[in-house]
């Protein structure tokens, strides 16, 4: 998928102005947090449970490529074939030949944000195939060619009525606005190509070393009739998706949809491992499985290697007071909210990345929501000081910040500073004790006043305490 | 091979190791650590004074309709019952494994195959059930097709008390006790398929079957 993210500023602007966006968002918000902390409470040792599945995935990862050289082992001898794709090109690539290979006229696919990030419904599109995203959320935004705006609820940004007009476009039937009638439409639309697809395309939520098994969990039932009725089944997923065994899988279960939507399991759950076996009715001939690298690898050893740990839930961004009023759009890449601000940057580049890592108001609210612990405040901070040191930002703030960092690391020079800033400041601010313009910086009092500081730095007030 | 060999020589690079392959010392600790299958810190739930009430009370939570009957014999009064209750025709097509069962004097017609899109009752049976979350596990195999659970609208799940467990650890255990590696398919059913995509509205029936119903056998 094009990159978009060094425009943030500007489309989170015009998200705000987007009154039917605003509205569609103020619907969602609340939903996924308030399910969340119920499920949690209701769990009991969720902390201890956090620590176990980060301890889990830290394995893993520290160990990566001897876990994914297991998992192909396994996978293998069960029958599927494992390719290994290093950038987005060759994981489409590989694919697209699959499909040609063997005459596949039409693919049913289940939500990947994977993907998404490749961009592959392009591709095989290119080359001839009919694809059709069966998750609801992702098959109303492929009637609107629209990328997804949340990880988990791909059209949060979407009202009633906008999929209506879609459906009612595309379904050749009478408009209707009630939402389980919809649903019913989307299920009658999709029937036939459940049944008669050729090829099923998933992503993977985990896969599994231990005994080479890939897994998705839904809560529609999509992705088990993709991954089982289809002749042939692919799986695209990223290298980082590996854990041990199936006990991990087991932990990291009761994490996963809690963290999401609140709920205790989903309602479907498949574990594919390998081909039909001798006898079996069901299933497909051939199964493939795309082990996608594309920057992932670049996070191993680095500031950033928590970020492999995640499970992706979107708890971080359903908790993010940014993405709660800007929406997924405005991050201009696949992966919105916190954890889009540190992979975007980690996998497109920082150059790419604009104000991502800015977009945060560091209240920490995601660190505490993360159910494996990512410290994402922090990471984005990381970002912060590689964008500063690497003159990534505009000449004026890093000019600013040098001069600051010059002041604060002067212990006279700064409180001769702030004190002079401090009466200046009270100054402006008058009997109101408001600022509203601030010269230089009209940004931060375009929108709202400034308090004006009392006139007196704390260091005075402190020393004239006594203590 | 190019791509294997570079992706999992730059994983061994950034980690200070040589080569691009893990060396066999490597994956004998992988493999090491993988037998000693740690597992983790459960709920209070997950270990209850009576499994059969823990099991139901996350059914009704998934929206799972449960009956209970005292033996198989018992399962084709119920599935009639339910079915009328329902307003459904009285037609289920099931696992061959309840075939034997008499379900002409229920007035059912039972046809033993696996199920395509156009039927609307599947009736299977279950591999074990998990107390914890409401789940029915379900191997597949020949006589024991996914696609009986998934295509009708309706998905009847035979579940004998007996193999009821706490958790979906305890699952895989007794699956590696009686099976060995997991089938194909391992395939949990926790309540009707749904969705949340429009407006986060949650609607019952999504692509999968709009209602679950569990019949234990004790």
């Amino acid at each position: 998928m094009q990159v978009q993210s060094m425009h943030f500023k500007r489309r989170a602007s015009e998200k705000l102005d987007d009154a039917l966006l605003q509205s569609n968002m103020k619907k969602a918000k609340g939903k996924f947090v308030d399910g969340r902390a119920k499920a949690v409470a209701e769990f009991g040792p969720w902390e201890e449970l956090r620590s176990h599945c980060a301890a889990l995935r830290d394995r893993v990862i520290a160990n990566l490529d001897a876990y994914l050289v297991e998992f192909e082992r396994n996978a293998t001898r069960r029958g599927a074939v494992v390719h290994w794709a290093e950038t987005a090109e060759e994981a489409c690539a590989i694919v697209a030949d699959i499909a040609t290979k063997n005459g596949v006229r039409t693919v049913t696919k289940s939500k990947s944000m994977v993907s998404e990030e490749i961009a592959l419904n392009d591709r095989l599109e290119a080359a001839g195939i009919r694809v059709v995203e069966t998750d609801l959320g992702e098959y109303i935004l492929q009637l609107a060619h629209e990328p997804p705006s949340h990880i988990v609820a791909p059209a949060v940004h979407k009202s009633k009525e906008q999929v209506a007009d879609l459906f009612q476009e595309a379904h050749d039937r009478p408009r209707n606005t009630d939402i389980p009638a919809l649903t019913r439409e989307a299920r009658e639309a999709l029937r036939d190509d459940f049944l008669n697809a050729d090829m099923g395309i998933s992503g993977a939520n985990f896969i599994i070393a231990e005994t080479g098994t890939t897994l998705t969990v839904t809560n529609e039932g999509n992705a088990d009739m993709v991954t089982t009725v289809p002749r042939i089944h692919c799986v695209v997923t990223g290298v980082e998706k590996v854990i041990g065994t199936l006990e991990d899988f087991a932990s990291l279960i009761r994490l996963l949809p809690r963290s999401a939507i609140g709920q205790t399991i989903t309602n479907y759950l498949t574990l594919t491992t390998g081909t039909k076996m001798p006898g079996d009715v069901d299933g497909p001939e051939q199964m493939h499985i795309v082990l996608v690298d594309a920057g992932r690898t670049k996070l191993v050893g680095s500031d950033l290697e928590p970020m492999l740990r995640c499970i992706r839930c979107g708890a971080c961004m359903n908790h993010c007071p940014v993405y709660q009023n800007v929406g997924g759009h405005a991050y201009g890449w696949v992966y919105p909210g916190p954890m889009g601000s540190v992979l975007t940057p980690a996998y497109v580049g920082l150059e790419n990345a604009g104000d991502l890592p800015n977009a945060a108001t560091f209240c920490g609210e995601c660190a505490v929501a993360c159910p494996v612990k990512i410290p994402l405040p922090d990471l984005m901070r990381k970002l912060r000081e590689q964008q500063f040191d690497r003159r990534l930002r505009p000449w004026g703030e890093r000019a600013a910040i040098s001069m600051w960092s010059f002041a604060v690391t002067r212990p006279g020079l700064y409180a001769f500073l702030s004190r002079w800033g401090a009466r200046v400041a009270s100054w402006i601010g008058g009997r109101e004790k408001l600022i509203h313009k601030l010269p230089g910086l009209d940004g931060w009092t375009k929108g709202r006043d400034m308090p004006a500081p009392a006139g007196r730095t704390f260091r005075d007030l402190y020393r004239e305490g006594g203590r | 091979m190019g791509a294997r060999e570079n992706i999992l020589r730059r994983i061994r690079a950034a980690q200070g190791r040589a080569g691009a392959e893990p060396t066999e010392g490597e994956i004998a600790a992988v493999r090491a650590d993988i037998a000693r299958r740690v597992a983790g810190p459960l709920p209070p739930f997950a270990r209850p004074a009576d499994r059969l009430a823990q099991f139901l009370k996350e059914c009704d939570r998934l929206s799972t309709t449960h009956g209970q009957v005292a033996s198989e014999r018992g399962v084709p009064a119920e599935v009639s019952r339910y079915l009328a209750s329902q307003g459904l025709p009285p037609q289920v097509v099931g696992w061959p494994a309840y075939a034997g069962l008499d379900w002409a004097s229920a007035g059912i017609t039972y046809d033993a195959r696996p199920a395509t899109g156009s039927d609307h009752a599947g009736l299977t049976g279950c591999f074990c059930a998990i107390a914890e979350t409401g789940t029915a596990l379900l191997l597949s195999s020949p006589a024991e097709p996914k696609v009986t659970a998934l295509l009708p609208e309706t998905h009847v799940c035979i579940v004998r008390e007996a193999r009821l467990v706490d958790t979906m650890e305890d699952a895989f255990a007794l699956m590696r006790a009686e099976v060995g590696e997991p089938p194909r398919a391992t395939f949990f059913v926790s309540g009707p398929s749904r969705t949340a995509d429009i407006e986060q509205t949650i609607v019952i029936g999504a692509h999968g079957p709009y209602r679950v119903h569990v019949i234990v056998v004790s």
